[in-house]
Protein backbone atom coordinates (compact mmCIF):
# COMPACT_ATOMS: atom_id res chain seq x y z
CA UNK A 1 0.00 0.00 0.00
CA UNK A 2 1.54 3.68 -0.99
CA UNK A 3 2.13 5.93 2.05
CA UNK A 4 0.75 9.42 1.32
CA UNK A 5 2.67 12.45 3.38
CA UNK A 6 -0.20 14.67 4.63
CA UNK A 7 0.61 18.37 5.14
CA UNK A 8 -1.75 18.85 7.63
CA UNK A 9 -1.67 16.61 10.10
CA UNK A 10 2.04 16.00 9.33
CA UNK A 11 2.58 12.20 9.13
CA UNK A 12 2.87 9.74 6.49
CA UNK A 13 -0.74 7.69 6.32
CA UNK A 14 -2.16 4.81 3.89
CA UNK A 15 -3.40 5.70 0.96
CA UNK A 16 -6.85 4.69 1.83
CA UNK A 17 -7.38 7.17 4.18
CA UNK A 18 -7.20 10.00 0.87
CA UNK A 19 -9.02 10.66 -2.01
CA UNK A 20 -7.96 11.59 -5.78
CA UNK A 21 -9.40 15.10 -6.19
CA UNK A 22 -8.03 15.52 -10.35
CA UNK A 23 -5.06 18.19 -11.74
CA UNK A 24 -4.18 20.97 -8.97
CA UNK A 25 -4.02 24.72 -10.14
CA UNK A 26 -6.95 24.91 -12.17
CA UNK A 27 -8.34 28.25 -11.74
CA UNK A 28 -12.35 28.34 -12.35
CA UNK A 29 -13.20 31.57 -14.72
CA UNK A 30 -14.41 34.45 -12.31
CA UNK A 31 -17.03 35.16 -15.35
CA UNK A 32 -17.98 31.63 -16.33
CA UNK A 33 -20.89 33.57 -18.28
CA UNK A 34 -18.10 35.44 -20.51
CA UNK A 35 -16.57 32.19 -21.82
CA UNK A 36 -17.84 30.81 -25.13
CA UNK A 37 -18.13 27.06 -25.18
CA UNK A 38 -14.70 25.59 -26.45
CA UNK A 39 -13.33 28.02 -23.34
CA UNK A 40 -15.43 26.41 -21.16
CA UNK A 41 -15.25 23.16 -22.55
CA UNK A 42 -11.38 23.68 -21.97
CA UNK A 43 -11.60 24.54 -18.07
CA UNK A 44 -14.24 21.40 -17.45
CA UNK A 45 -12.56 18.54 -19.51
CA UNK A 46 -9.34 19.28 -20.79
CA UNK A 47 -6.08 18.31 -18.21
CA UNK A 48 -2.13 17.89 -19.23
CA UNK A 49 -2.22 14.30 -18.33
CA UNK A 50 1.64 14.36 -18.79
CA UNK A 51 3.42 10.99 -18.72
CA UNK A 52 5.53 12.19 -15.75
CA UNK A 53 5.22 14.70 -12.98
CA UNK A 54 1.83 15.83 -12.08
CA UNK A 55 0.24 18.52 -9.75
CA UNK A 56 -2.38 16.96 -8.31
CA UNK A 57 -5.08 18.13 -5.88
CA UNK A 58 -5.79 15.02 -2.85
CA UNK A 59 -7.80 14.80 0.10
CA UNK A 60 -7.12 13.07 3.26
CA UNK A 61 -10.78 12.63 3.58
CA UNK A 62 -10.39 9.88 6.54
CA UNK A 63 -8.19 11.67 8.00
CA UNK A 64 -7.83 15.54 8.92
CA UNK A 65 -10.21 16.27 6.01
CA UNK A 66 -8.03 18.94 4.43
CA UNK A 67 -7.23 18.81 0.51
CA UNK A 68 -4.02 19.67 -0.19
CA UNK A 69 -1.91 19.30 -3.43
CA UNK A 70 0.97 16.89 -4.53
CA UNK A 71 3.56 16.18 -6.92
CA UNK A 72 3.56 12.77 -8.27
CA UNK A 73 5.19 11.03 -11.02
CA UNK A 74 2.89 9.49 -13.30
CA UNK A 75 5.03 6.64 -14.50
CA UNK A 76 6.73 5.40 -11.17
CA UNK A 77 3.75 6.70 -8.78
CA UNK A 78 5.81 8.43 -6.40
CA UNK A 79 4.93 11.35 -4.46
CA UNK A 80 7.73 13.89 -5.08
CA UNK A 81 6.63 16.84 -2.89
CA UNK A 82 3.50 17.56 -1.10
CA UNK A 83 1.95 20.63 0.00
CA UNK A 84 -0.91 22.95 1.22
CA UNK A 85 -3.66 24.67 -0.54
CA UNK A 86 -2.69 28.01 -1.40
CA UNK A 87 1.36 27.25 -1.47
CA UNK A 88 3.25 27.79 -4.85
CA UNK A 89 4.05 24.45 -7.05
CA UNK A 90 7.72 23.61 -5.99
CA UNK A 91 10.15 23.00 -8.56
CA UNK A 92 10.05 19.15 -8.77
CA UNK A 93 13.79 19.15 -9.21
CA UNK A 94 14.80 20.52 -6.12
CA UNK A 95 12.34 18.48 -4.32
CA UNK A 96 12.72 15.08 -4.77
CA UNK A 97 11.48 12.14 -2.36
CA UNK A 98 10.18 15.14 0.25
CA UNK A 99 6.40 13.29 1.23
CA UNK A 100 7.37 10.40 -0.77
CA UNK A 101 7.56 6.81 0.24
CA UNK B 1 -6.65 3.09 36.85
CA UNK B 2 -10.80 3.75 35.96
CA UNK B 3 -10.87 6.39 32.93
CA UNK B 4 -13.54 9.21 34.75
CA UNK B 5 -14.05 10.41 31.05
CA UNK B 6 -15.93 7.07 30.11
CA UNK B 7 -16.86 6.23 33.50
CA UNK B 8 -19.36 3.11 34.02
CA UNK B 9 -19.25 1.23 30.57
CA UNK B 10 -22.57 0.18 30.25
CA UNK B 11 -21.47 -3.26 28.32
CA UNK B 12 -18.75 -6.03 28.45
CA UNK B 13 -18.38 -6.86 25.13
CA UNK B 14 -17.34 -10.20 24.20
CA UNK B 15 -13.46 -10.97 23.03
CA UNK B 16 -12.25 -14.14 21.05
CA UNK B 17 -10.29 -16.22 23.56
CA UNK B 18 -7.15 -16.09 22.12
CA UNK B 19 -6.80 -12.67 22.51
CA UNK B 20 -6.41 -13.53 26.35
CA UNK B 21 -7.63 -12.91 29.60
CA UNK B 22 -6.00 -9.17 30.36
CA UNK B 23 -7.89 -7.58 26.99
CA UNK B 24 -11.23 -6.46 27.38
CA UNK B 25 -13.94 -4.60 25.29
CA UNK B 26 -16.37 -2.50 26.75
CA UNK B 27 -19.12 0.14 25.18
CA UNK B 28 -18.99 3.56 27.52
CA UNK B 29 -22.03 4.92 28.45
CA UNK B 30 -23.18 8.27 27.10
CA UNK B 31 -21.12 11.44 26.42
CA UNK B 32 -21.93 14.49 25.44
CA UNK B 33 -20.16 15.50 21.87
CA UNK B 34 -19.57 17.80 19.80
CA UNK B 35 -18.00 19.24 16.69
CA UNK B 36 -16.57 22.38 16.64
CA UNK B 37 -15.25 24.09 13.89
CA UNK B 38 -13.14 27.35 13.61
CA UNK B 39 -10.36 29.39 13.71
CA UNK B 40 -7.47 29.74 16.31
CA UNK B 41 -9.08 33.33 17.96
CA UNK B 42 -12.66 30.88 18.35
CA UNK B 43 -10.90 27.99 19.72
CA UNK B 44 -9.11 29.46 22.25
CA UNK B 45 -12.67 31.32 23.27
CA UNK B 46 -14.05 28.02 23.25
CA UNK B 47 -11.30 26.48 25.26
CA UNK B 48 -11.85 28.69 28.01
CA UNK B 49 -15.98 28.28 28.51
CA UNK B 50 -15.19 24.63 27.86
CA UNK B 51 -12.63 23.97 30.66
CA UNK B 52 -10.08 22.18 28.38
CA UNK B 53 -7.69 24.16 25.83
CA UNK B 54 -8.33 23.30 22.41
CA UNK B 55 -5.23 21.95 21.06
CA UNK B 56 -3.26 23.71 17.65
CA UNK B 57 -0.79 20.67 17.60
CA UNK B 58 -2.15 18.07 15.09
CA UNK B 59 -3.31 14.40 16.43
CA UNK B 60 -3.06 16.09 19.59
CA UNK B 61 -5.55 16.09 22.88
CA UNK B 62 -6.26 17.74 25.65
CA UNK B 63 -8.48 16.61 28.86
CA UNK B 64 -9.05 17.10 32.34
CA UNK B 65 -10.69 14.39 34.68
CA UNK B 66 -14.49 14.54 33.06
CA UNK B 67 -14.05 16.74 29.21
CA UNK B 68 -11.62 16.39 26.39
CA UNK B 69 -10.85 18.11 23.74
CA UNK B 70 -9.88 16.00 20.27
CA UNK B 71 -7.61 17.68 16.99
CA UNK B 72 -9.60 16.21 14.26
CA UNK B 73 -7.86 19.07 11.79
CA UNK B 74 -6.47 22.08 11.55
CA UNK B 75 -9.95 23.90 12.17
CA UNK B 76 -11.72 20.98 13.53
CA UNK B 77 -12.08 19.80 17.32
CA UNK B 78 -14.50 17.18 18.60
CA UNK B 79 -15.34 17.61 22.41
CA UNK B 80 -16.22 15.43 24.56
CA UNK B 81 -17.88 15.74 28.18
CA UNK B 82 -19.18 13.20 30.30
CA UNK B 83 -22.46 14.50 32.31
CA UNK B 84 -22.93 13.73 35.90
CA UNK B 85 -25.28 11.42 35.94
CA UNK B 86 -26.21 8.54 33.83
CA UNK B 87 -28.97 8.37 31.14
CA UNK B 88 -30.13 10.43 28.23
CA UNK B 89 -31.40 13.27 30.32
CA UNK B 90 -28.60 13.81 32.08
CA UNK B 91 -26.51 13.76 28.56
CA UNK B 92 -29.30 16.18 26.69
CA UNK B 93 -29.05 18.55 29.44
CA UNK B 94 -25.32 18.90 29.69
CA UNK B 95 -25.08 19.47 26.05
CA UNK B 96 -27.70 22.17 26.16
CA UNK B 97 -25.72 23.66 28.69
CA UNK B 98 -22.88 23.82 27.09
CA UNK B 99 -23.89 24.68 23.84
CA UNK B 100 -25.55 28.00 25.49
CA UNK B 101 -22.00 28.70 27.06
CA UNK B 102 -19.82 28.28 23.94
CA UNK B 103 -22.48 30.08 21.86
CA UNK B 104 -22.44 33.43 24.84
CA UNK B 105 -18.35 33.21 24.78
CA UNK B 106 -18.00 33.02 21.08
CA UNK B 107 -20.60 35.57 20.11
CA UNK B 108 -20.29 37.01 16.93
CA UNK B 109 -16.95 34.88 16.07
CA UNK B 110 -18.08 32.98 13.16
CA UNK B 111 -17.50 28.78 14.10
CA UNK B 112 -20.13 26.45 14.05
CA UNK B 113 -20.66 24.21 16.61
CA UNK B 114 -22.45 21.36 16.10
CA UNK B 115 -24.14 18.65 19.07
CA UNK B 116 -23.53 15.02 17.79
CA UNK B 117 -24.27 13.17 20.89
CA UNK B 118 -26.07 10.88 19.76
CA UNK B 119 -24.52 10.11 16.48
CA UNK B 120 -21.35 8.05 18.18
CA UNK B 121 -20.64 5.33 20.85
CA UNK B 122 -17.42 4.84 22.16
CA UNK B 123 -15.58 1.71 22.46
CA UNK B 124 -12.80 0.92 25.11
CA UNK B 125 -10.10 -1.40 23.64
CA UNK B 126 -7.85 -2.17 26.71
CA UNK B 127 -5.17 -4.25 27.66
CA UNK B 128 -1.73 -5.89 26.39
CA UNK B 129 -3.67 -7.66 23.43
CA UNK B 130 -5.25 -3.75 22.68
CA UNK B 131 -3.15 -2.78 19.68
CA UNK B 132 -2.57 -6.05 18.10
CA UNK B 133 -6.19 -6.25 18.18
CA UNK B 134 -6.55 -3.19 16.49
CA UNK B 135 -4.00 -3.68 13.91
CA UNK B 136 -5.75 -6.11 12.59
CA UNK B 137 -8.29 -3.82 10.81
CA UNK B 138 -6.12 -0.45 11.20
CA UNK B 139 -3.83 0.07 8.85
CA UNK B 140 -1.15 1.93 11.50
CA UNK B 141 2.05 1.97 13.66
CA UNK B 142 0.86 2.03 17.19
CA UNK B 143 3.63 1.69 18.31
CA UNK B 144 3.66 3.81 20.97
CA UNK B 145 6.97 5.46 19.42
CA UNK B 146 5.02 6.50 16.76
CA UNK B 147 1.18 6.40 18.12
CA UNK B 148 2.10 8.09 21.81
CA UNK B 149 -0.27 8.21 24.72
CA UNK B 150 -2.62 10.71 24.02
CA UNK B 151 -2.41 10.78 20.37
CA UNK B 152 -6.01 10.83 18.66
CA UNK B 153 -6.73 10.10 14.92
CA UNK B 154 -9.64 9.50 12.38
CA UNK B 155 -8.68 6.50 10.30
CA UNK B 156 -10.36 3.63 8.85
CA UNK B 157 -11.34 0.62 10.92
CA UNK B 158 -11.35 -1.92 7.38
CA UNK B 159 -14.21 -0.10 6.06
CA UNK B 160 -16.00 1.96 9.34
CA UNK B 161 -14.33 5.40 10.19
CA UNK B 162 -13.64 5.52 13.43
CA UNK B 163 -11.61 8.70 15.54
CA UNK B 164 -8.97 6.27 17.26
CA UNK B 165 -7.60 7.75 20.79
CA UNK B 166 -4.41 6.47 22.55
CA UNK B 167 -5.69 6.97 26.15
CA UNK B 168 -3.10 5.43 28.39
CA UNK B 169 -0.36 2.87 26.65
CA UNK B 170 -2.45 -0.27 26.59
CA UNK B 171 -6.50 1.76 26.76
CA UNK B 172 -7.94 3.12 23.38
CA UNK B 173 -10.78 4.62 22.91
CA UNK B 174 -12.69 3.99 19.68
CA UNK B 175 -15.44 6.82 18.75
CA UNK B 176 -17.54 5.35 15.86
CA UNK B 177 -20.56 6.11 14.57
CA UNK B 178 -23.48 4.05 16.23
CA UNK B 179 -24.61 2.83 13.21
CA UNK B 180 -21.24 1.18 12.35
CA UNK B 181 -20.55 -0.12 16.06
CA UNK B 182 -21.89 -3.42 15.48
CA UNK B 183 -19.51 -3.78 12.71
CA UNK B 184 -16.48 -3.21 14.35
CA UNK B 185 -17.19 -5.07 17.56
CA UNK B 186 -18.15 -7.54 15.75
CA UNK B 187 -14.87 -7.46 13.80
CA UNK B 188 -12.49 -7.06 16.72
CA UNK B 189 -14.53 -10.21 18.39
CA UNK B 190 -13.57 -11.95 14.89
CA UNK B 191 -10.06 -11.03 15.12
ZN1 LIG C 1 -4.30 14.98 7.21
Amino acid sequence: MLLIHCPCCGVERPEIEFRYGGEAHIARPMQPADLDDHQWAEFLYMRTNPKGVMAERWRHVHGCGRFFNALRDTVSDRFIAVYKTGEPRPDSATASGEGAR
Amino acid sequence: MPDVLFHTPAETLALSPLVGAGTSLRRAALLVRFVFRGDAAAAAKVGAAFGVALPQSPLASERTGERAALWQGPDEWLLLARPAMDGPQAVDALARSLAGEIAAALGETPHSLVDVSERHVALLLEGPGAADLLNAHVFLDLDPAAFPVGMVTRTLFTKAEIVLWRTSEQNFAIECWSSFAPYVEGHLAEA
